[in-house]
């Protein structure tokens, strides 16, 4: 065989053999939960949502999650219909999306076995408004599936969420995020 | 040189390649298509309240709620001032709904007029869907009255049934816009004891009911109920305006009607006022609900 043509052909199979295993330091849910908590004078908001999608690039970093606002299932029927309706307009805005990266992604070991600290930063899109976030966190390594958890918080007015002002006394501005998402490896 | 040209074409294709995965990452989320597998999206929230005014809305009360509804009509605002323009005079339905299901909600009320229990079953076979499903929503109604003042007439023999009216109605209906929603819903009313011999058991009607939202938690209501056929002589059809106005837990429906009537029997053969001429009450509804069940 023509010596050029076995070189390319070697490439060319490095190129095949790079690309999947490129693709393989993935990881990825479709069942991840969030919940958040609102604590006012009177009324306690709290929702959870268990379908939240996520997906983190273990070589770079990057780490994204999206979120269909109707998911939220709230304790009381009337409290979920006015969250989508009112409050965050589901119908306008039916997703909240966060796209960022994992600052210190070199401090972990994706193939070890461990739990290591991680702080991200990124931007969040919810309500139609895009505000950077910044939150610390953990991923526990473990069996090739990592396992993210992370609280932070944000305000409902950065996200033009307003609060009428009749209610304005019994409810917090402030909303506590609570992230817990086992991420499989993604097979592309 | 023809090698050295084909490692360069290489490494351009390996760049090439190279930045096609890097694009990728921009869009994480688009290698695993969320899209896929949600469950249906349903219209919520056609009306603010399970009632357009007087008659039943397409909406239900979502499963293990309670709404407390006290109801109130005055009297005639053209009485004038001698009458704090109707205020003086105030008719009140008491009246508990529940929702069992998400679909189906069970209901049971009071009356001021005439001394009169009602209860009544509202069940939603279709749900109006807004990813494909049905357009429309589609609720059954069936409820009872009975009335509990002394025989009109003591000479004959007066049996139980005779307080007994039922009432049975489809609801068709449809959330057009965030703002506007429209419902159709044919009626039908029996009544088993009537005053004069020759007045009709039997009374259809066409129910109308529409919104429009004003702000996110005020609405524009109107609620019209022509008479097809069976009616009652003397009565006109209802037909009342009024706002929706919702705050956390309770929703206020103020409205001006020529009807007294609080169940769907007593306002169909029961309102003699003509709203065209001048003959209009004003009355509110008020509605507060808990979530006394468990909502799964």
């Amino acid at each position: 065989m023509n010596q050029r043509i076995r070189k390319g052909i070697i490439a060319f199979s490095f190129l095949l053999v790079t690309a999947p295993l490129l693709a393989q330091d993935k990881y990825f849910t479709k069942s991840g939960s969030i919940g958040f908590v609102s604590k006012g004078n009177i009324e306690t908001i709290q929702a959870n949502h268990r379908s939240v999608t996520c997906v983190l690039d273990s070589r770079t970093g990057a780490l994204q999650f999206a979120v269909l606002m109707k998911g939220f299932e709230f304790k009381k029927a009337l409290m979920q219909e006015h969250f989508n309706e009112n409050y965050v307009e589901s119908d306008k805005y039916p997703k909240a999306e966060f796209r960022g990266q994992v600052v210190n992604n070199s401090d972990i070991a994706y193939t070890k076995d461990g739990e290591y600290k991680a702080h991200v930063k990124g931007k969040l899109t919810l309500h139609g408004q895009t505000k950077d976030v910044e939150a610390d966190g953990k991923i526990n390594v473990k069996n090739g599936k990592l396992v993210a958890n992370s609280v932070f918080t944000i305000l409902m007015s950065d996200y033009n969420i307003s609060i009428p002002n009749l209610v304005k006394e019994n409810m917090s501005n402030t909303v506590t995020i609570t992230v817990n998402c086992t991420l499989d490896p993604l097979k592309s | 040189m023809t090698t050295i040209t084909r490692i360069l074409f290489f490494a351009c294709v390996s760049l090439l390649t190279g930045n096609v995965i890097k694009a990728q990452d921009q869009d994480l989320l688009k290698l695993v298509d969320s899209s896929k597998g949600t469950e249906p999206a349903w219209a919520a929230a056609a009306f603010k309240s399970t009632r357009v005014i007087n008659g039943q809305s397409m909406e239900l009360l979502g499963k293990g709620v309670l709404d407390v509804r006290i109801l109130h009509r005055f009297g005639l605002i053209n009485d004038g001032a001698k009458e704090l323009f109707g205020l003086d005079q105030a008719s009140m339905r008491i009246g508990l709904d529940y929702g069992i299901t998400s679909n189906l909600t069970v209901g049971a009320g009071r009356s001021t007029l005439n001394k009169e229990l009602d209860g009544f079953v509202k069940w939603r076979p279709i749900r109006q869907s807004v990813n494909g499903g049905s357009p429309v929503s589609v609720i059954w109604v069936s409820g009872v009255t009975v009335h509990t003042m002394p025989w009109a007439d003591t000479t004959r023999k007066n049996k139980f049934s005779s307080r007994v009216a039922y009432y049975h109605e489809v609801i068709i209906g449809r959330k057009f816009s965030n703002a506007f929603s429209l419902q159709l819903s044919p009626i039908f009313v029996h009544r088993n004891l009537v005053t004069n011999a020759d007045d009709e058991n039997n009374t259809w009607a066409l129910g109308i009911g529409g919104r429009l939202k004003l702000s996110k938690r005020t609405a524009f209501v109107v609620d019209y109920h022509p008479i097809l056929s069976g009616r009652e002589p003397g009565t006109k059809d209802p037909l009342s305006v009024g706002f929706d106005i919702e705050t956390g837990g309770h929703v206020f429906q103020l409205h001006f009607s020529n009807s007294t009537g609080m169940n769907e029997k007593a306002f169909l053969t029961g309102t003699y006022d003509d709203f065209w001429k001048g003959d209009i009450r004003f009355g509110f509804n008020l509605s507060r609900v808990f979530q006394v069940g468990k909502k799964h």
